[in-house]
């Protein structure tokens, strides 16, 4: 039983010009303790589609279909029909979300200790003693001295530190589902290495499930099991983690890869993405990549393709010309595409 | 082909071709009501005061059978103490009075642009000295000023009364001036002008002050309504020689004649706070729109 | 060779009001003509303040920089002006770098006009169009008259490339110039620099964070890492890339993650011994490095600085356990 399910879902967001369907028609299953990434440019829907799971999208934003399902202990609910109480609970407790915006949004007045009080209350707890002895549990488990840090204020703490400090309050509630956004996109290298490997650790430690939406594929190379690759507010492929980078099948995914060079290894064909992504209000007939897309061929033009199993069942793409591309990469050696293309 | 473009309709429009520049002022402008509003009260009062003149003749010959009339088919806003038709009066009572204040903004405006970019570009000792005189100048108490000066001067032009008036209000726009030039100066394009070497004229008017358009024109609004309280306020008081006709003399005869104390003078009093009102609320309205239409991101979308 | 622009032990101190720091300390960097370099470290290295003193827009507080073999702190008037020119900043964030007021055609023309490279509307469009072709914002007619909020991050880049090319720069120095803008276009902003220096000889410093983009611009140059003020190492990039001199370039290098999921699984680490980066009001004495370095030294690291100094393998490097084992039995510490 996966713990989350989303089926069909659609978000709009009006804007003075009229609704952009930001989010169109996507599925996805998470299972227990698995790692999700998704990866798109900007503008791609990618946050929409995060912020919209735990419905904290801002106004003007409107979920229009599809349901989010979420599983515990064997019991099923639809977050959409979810009320405020409920919702509440629901969002620190069940899923917890790590907002990137948030490192530079604490409160400055507010010490560390604070912050974690005030989550706490508002979740219930009142006992603060109670509240003073999970929250050292919990900057112990991110590896932060709780005596320095809680009398502490936002801006005596780096941005590693915030940033831990700000997964160790989304771990509160012992929630079973993490959602984090750009998790260590402000970050420098160095602090970069050990909130991915605090990451890790506490994955396997808590045994969390997690998404984490970005536009940095190294993160997701070392953090993903599964990935899902999102263009003008479709998932256009999903695939494990090997499969996307080794094998991928739709060429927007191709093309995002050949865009990333690596430090270590060869550098082989690097190369952007022609052109830019469509604006949601006019969106191209047909498949929305075509006008980017260097395999395009007529039909392309002609309807959105849908998502279909290429490879194997759990790798869909959304593609009619994937066999082309498996052609053009090759499909077993696990070699990067870039070296591929070189 | 380069013909071609510098022929293209949307380069001209952007070249600020003074047709499209207000059809998109117009375009912008629908878009707020409120803002609409005001700026055809603007219009109307503009006509009113300089235009309308010159159309209905000046009626000044007082008529004692008249007196403090009710509106009527010949006196639409009534009559006052001498008999006189009220709505001539503001038709003829306008003029200066708009004149003045304009030209009060328009002194204080500049004084403060000219003086407050000076003395954040080029900093240091000109800085403090531009500095201090405008806390002194911020810290007197501007009517008690206003009175002392318009006794002593007694201003008998009205040009001269503007220059009172703008020589006081400078101050705080100044430092406001001051401090958004001190931020922008900073900002990225700016070094970008200064490393391209483009020039102090080029960097404060082309780079900075554009940046500040919508911000300069809602205090140059808010510097003519003060200015027009300022001077109905000192022509109320008598301070200023009584001549001609404006809205501030129309109500310092209104207090002098005693007309409070006559119930059909009610038009007579009313009528210019009305037209005062009326004016000062077209130019708050029309001002809170003005930050939309100086808005580069909502021009040439439609 | 002569170098274009150099910088000298240029040093630059700030006053800040927890005291005095040193945000650039001594360092040394000669740029030939055609060069296209990367300077990285991680934030507070100095890396940004090194651009600044590069492009002569912030004075140093000590040593020299020179431009064709003249201290331009020295110089004056027009030469000083000319020097300005020549050397041209991009800045990282293509949201700002741009007047919200003025049109494509406007911040392009003004420099053009202003230097008399243009006298008339035609002669300056015709030199726009131009520039935008260059800079692969085409058809150039469809931007000319777009305000910057029309455009994308990566085009407004390419306009604030174009900007720094109206007045014909010998060098660029573009801090975090890809940053900002998307993944997927990076690439391309960084071949229109390399272009730029392979094709009109602009010499081209790119400030940047991320190791991936420094070893994909410089691969045919050097890379230089910066670490709290002081150059640390300055080696050919491939040699960086694949056999870092430096304790500190080698702990980046195995930190960073890959896109490439054998790769990043297959790294191995580099353990420092602290995770604290030292604040630059209280710098640790002798090689800054050392309270975190794996090969620090006790009586040697944590008292005399190290200097950048030229080893075997195109790279200069400032470690003193690293130069005296790659130099072999040759001690570097006798002084």
């Amino acid at each position: 039983m996966p713990v989350l399910s989303v089926r069909d879902l659609s978000i709009d967001y009006t804007t003075r010009k009229g609704p952009v369907h930001a989010v169109r028609d996507v599925s996805f299953e998470l299972e227990q303790s698995e790692t999700l990434a998704i990866i798109g440019e900007s503008g791609s829907g990618k946050t929409t589609l995060a912020v919209g799971l735990i419905r904290l999208s801002p106004r003007g934003t409107k979920v229009t279909s599809g349901e989010i399902l979420y599983t515990k202990k064997g019991l099923t609910t639809d977050v959409r029909t979810l009320d405020d109480d409920d919702l509440r609970e629901y969002r620190w407790a069940e899923a917890a979300m790590v907002f990137q915006a948030a490192l530079n949004s604490f409160n400055p007045v507010i010490s560390i200790w604070e912050q974690f009080n005030d989550t706490a209350r508002a979740h219930g707890m009142k006992d603060s003693r109670r509240v003073r002895d999970r929250a050292d549990e919990l900057l112990d488990l991110v590896h932060l001295d709780a005596k320095r840090v809680l009398p502490a204020f936002p801006h005596e703490l780096s941005g590693g530190m915030k940033q831990r400090v700000l997964i160790a309050l989304a771990l509160m509630l012992e929630p079973q589902l993490v959602i984090l956004d750009e998790p260590t996109t402000a970050l420098d290298i160095l602090t970069q290495r050990s909130i991915i490997d605090l990451l890790k650790q506490l994955r396997e430690r808590l045994g969390f499930s997690m998404i984490f939406i970005s536009h940095d594929l190294s993160i997701a190379a070392e953090l993903a099991d599964r990935m899902i690759t999102m263009y003008a507010g479709r998932v256009v492929e999903e695939a494990n983690v090997d499969d996307m980078f080794y094998r991928p099948r739709h060429p927007y995914s191709v093309g995002l890869l050949r865009a990333v060079p690596r430090v270590s290894g060869a550098l082989g064909s690097v190369a952007s993405i022609p052109g830019s992504p469509p604006d949601l209000m006019r969106l191209p007939k047909g498949c929305s990549y075509a006008p980017r897309c260097p395999y395009a061929i007529d039909e392309c033009r002609a309807a959105d393709p849908p998502l279909i199993p290429v490879d194997t069942p759990r790798h869909q793409a959304a593609c009619i010309r994937w066999k082309h591309v498996a052609e053009v990469l090759g499909s077993n050696a696990e070699v990067p595409v870039a070296e591929k293309l070189a | 082909m380069t013909t071609a473009i510098l022929a293209r309709p949307t380069l001209g429009q952007r070249l600020a071709g003074p047709w499209h520049a207000s059809v998109e002022f117009l375009r912008l402008l629908s878009r707020r009501p409120v803002g609409l509003a005001g700026f055809i009260g603007i219009v109307f009062f503009l006509l009113l005061a300089f235009v309308a003149p010159l159309f209905v003749p000046f009626q000044n010959d007082p008529s004692l059978v008249d007196i403090y009339q009710t509106p009527s088919a010949a006196h639409p806003l009534g009559t006052d103490f001498q008999g006189k038709d009220v709505l001539n009066q503001i038709v003829f009572g306008g003029r200066d009075i708009l004149t003045v204040a304009i030209l009060a903004a328009l002194v204080s405006t500049v004084i403060a642009i000219t003086f407050g970019s000076i003395a954040a570009i080029i900093g240091g000792r000109i800085d403090t000295t531009i500095l201090a005189i405008t806390d002194v100048v911020l810290t007197l108490p501007k009517l008690v000023l206003l009175i002392a000066v318009a006794a002593i001067l007694r201003p008998t032009s009205f040009v001269f009364l503007a220059v009172i008036l703008g020589l006081i209000q400078w101050s705080s726009l100044l430092r406001q001036i001051r401090a958004q030039v001190l931020s922008l100066k900073e900002r990225d394009y700016v070094e970008a002008a200064r490393s391209l070497d483009l020039g102090l004229i080029h960097i404060v008017f082309r780079e900075i002050l554009p940046t500040m358009r919508s911000y300069i024109a809602i205090h140059f609004i808010f510097a003519t309504t003060d200015a027009m309280y300022a001077q109905v306020f000192i022509v109320f008081l008598g301070l200023v020689p009584v001549s001609g006709s404006n809205w501030g003399i129309m109500l310092y005869f209104a207090q002098g004649q005693g007309a409070l104390f006559f119930r059909d003078s009610i038009w007579y009093i009313l009528s210019p706070i009305l037209a005062i009102t009326l004016v000062q609320l077209s130019l708050v309205s029309f001002a809170s729109a003005l930050e939309d239409i100086f808005n580069p991101r909502l021009r040439g979308s439609a | 060779m002569t170098a274009l622009i150099e910088l000298d032990h240029v040093s630059r101190a700030f006053a800040t009001p927890a005291g005095a720091i040193t945000a650039v300390d001594a360092v040394s960097l000669a740029l030939g003509r055609g060069e296209a370099m990367c300077l990285v470290g991680e934030s507070g290295c100095g890396k940004t303040t090194t651009g600044r003193l590069l492009t002569g827009l912030l004075r140093p507080t000590g040593g020299r920089l020179l431009y064709e073999g003249k201290d331009v702190w020295l110089t004056k008037g027009a030469d000083l002006a000319r020097f300005r020119r020549a050397v041209q900043l991009v800045h990282q964030d293509p949201y700002a770098s741009l007047n919200p007021t003025r049109t494509v055609f406007q911040t392009l023309s003004a420099p053009l006009y202003r230097h008399k490279k243009a006298n008339s509307s035609r002669q300056a469009l015709a030199a726009v169009t131009e520039l935008l072709k260059r800079v692969d914002l085409t058809p150039p007619e469809n931007f000319v008259t777009k305000y910057p909020h029309q455009l994308s991050g990566g085009q407004r880049q390419r306009v604030a490339i174009a900007r720094a090319l109206t007045v014909d720069p010998k060098v660029i120095v573009a801090d975090e110039a890809v940053s900002m803008v998307d993944v997927s276009i990076r690439i391309s902003l960084l071949n229109l620099l390399l272009a730029l220096a392979k094709e009109f000889g602009v010499t081209i410093v790119l400030i940047t964070h991320d190791l991936a983009v420094a070893r994909y611009f410089a691969r045919r140059g050097r890379i230089g890492v910066m670490y709290l003020g002081r150059m640390v190492e300055l080696a050919d990039t491939e040699a960086l890339v694949t056999d870092p001199a430096h304790p500190y370039s080698a702990a980046l290098i195995a930190a960073i993650p890959e896109a490439d999921p054998d790769i990043t699984r297959s790294k191995t680490r580099v353990e420092l011994r602290s995770a604290e980066i030292p604040s630059l009001l209280s710098l640790p004495p002798g090689c800054t490095f050392h309270p975190r370095c794996p090969l620090s030294e006790a009586g040697l690291c944590d008292v005399k600085i190290p200097e950048l100094l030229a080893i075997p393998g195109a790279r200069e490097v400032a470690c003193h356990v690293a130069v005296r084992e790659r130099t072999g039995a040759r001690a570097a510490v006798t002084a």
